[in-house]
């Protein structure tokens, strides 16, 4: 249903992306900054997060729906049998 | 353009923002009960509620020509409290034929845990038992793509549950296949950080399409923005969809819904 040409999507989002990346560089500074960085390090979040930016690099459509995944508890089949 | 919010919490609102709401487009609002922000200690709390979103709020919308709807139940973070969930849901009968009560509404899942499992498995019996129409709160953030999944499989395995008579709301990138794959209706929540942003929103409507699904404010007492419908409005506009594909979404799919329950008592405007 998206029929605009890329070259015209890239000109009205590309400040939009490079205002979000920029965001995310200054967060993970900030979180290196800090004075107790190494307890972060071992938050899961941090991994999420490093999970959420190897995804971003990959070429293949649906890169949001996986981003939302690598931010999620896993479904467990069968959860209601137990 | 004329548009409906088919989720937005205005007990929780200034009257300001009915102004804002009308002068922006809004024509009428679907109001489910939901969290207060705190819990509260009785079911008595939640009588006063119930008349609250039926009588006060339908008359205060109408001073700024808002036509108020609103859903029925105890919300998915009060039903950890079992006891007082059944008590709340004793009380919903004596409400649920008054003007303008679309069905049970926003039940769900908050944390996902067997206490809320069970109270969301009961409101879901007890709707299907009356014919209600249901309205479905998905939890946030991580705990969003597993609840969701656990709550169609609830759905799923009541035969009397009809998938064109439920709406499951706040769908995100992650969800919203599987649900409208099963034949519901779904609902994007505008929201500033936590849900969809407007453009993310128009990205989902290309990649579906405009067949049940709809977008909501879910304005409330936290960070959220009561008119979001007329900015995904816009960012339709600005892509070029058509006013027809863009009323289809925020007038047309909400009025299809709704009209299935014999309370919606909506009138065009002229």
């Amino acid at each position: 249903m998206n029929q605009r040409p890329a070259a015209n999507v890239l000109e009205n989002d590309f400040l939009t992306i490079r205002h979000a990346i920029l965001n995310v560089a200054a967060g993970l500074d900030r979180i290196d900054e800090g004075s107790d960085n190494a307890t972060a390090k071992d938050d899961h979040r941090i991994q999420q997060i490093k999970n959420a930016l190897a995804i971003l690099a990959e070429p293949d459509l649906g890169r949001a729906e996986r981003v939302q995944l690598a931010f999620s508890r896993p479904y467990e089949p069968g959860w209601n049998k137990k | 353009m004329d548009y409906i919010d088919p989720h937005i919490h205005m007990v929780s609102r200034i009257t300001d923002d009915y102004e804002r709401l009308a002068r922006s487009g809004c024509v009428a609002i679907s109001e489910p009960a939901f969290w207060a922000g705190f819990d509260r200690g009785s079911a008595e709390a939640f009588r006063d509620y119930f008349s609250q979103l039926i009588d006060f709020e339908r008359s205060r919308a109408a001073q700024y020509g808002i036509q108020h709807f609103c859903w029925l139940c105890i919300n998915a973070k009060e039903a950890e409290n079992v006891t007082l969930s059944r008590e709340v849901i004793s009380l919903i009968p004596e409400f649920l034929d008054r003007p303008g009560v679309l069905g049970i509404g926003e039940i769900g899942l908050n944390k996902n845990t067997p206490n809320e499992t069970t109270i969301f498995t009961e409101q879901v019996d007890f709707a299907a038992s009356r014919d209600e129409l249901i309205l479905i709160h998905t939890p946030h953030l991580e705990d969003k793509y597993l609840g969701t999944r656990m709550i169609l499989d609830v759905l799923t395995s009541d035969s009397r549950v009809k998938p064109e008579r439920v709406l499951i709301d706040h769908v995100e990138e992650h969800t919203v296949k599987r649900v409208l794959d099963a034949g519901y209706w779904c609902g994007m929540t505008l929201y500033p950080i936590t849900k969809c942003t407007p453009a993310r929103a128009a990205d989902i409507i290309e990649r579906h399409g405009t067949e049940r699904i709809m977008a909501n404010s879910a304005g409330d007492w936290g960070p959220s923005d009561p008119t979001a419908v007329p900015k995904f409005i816009f960012e339709l506009r600005r892509r070029g969809h058509s006013e027809a594909t863009i009323r289809k979404i925020v007038y047309d799919n909400p009025i299809q819904f709704f009209s299935q329950s014999k309370r919606f008592d909506f009138t065009p405007r002229t």
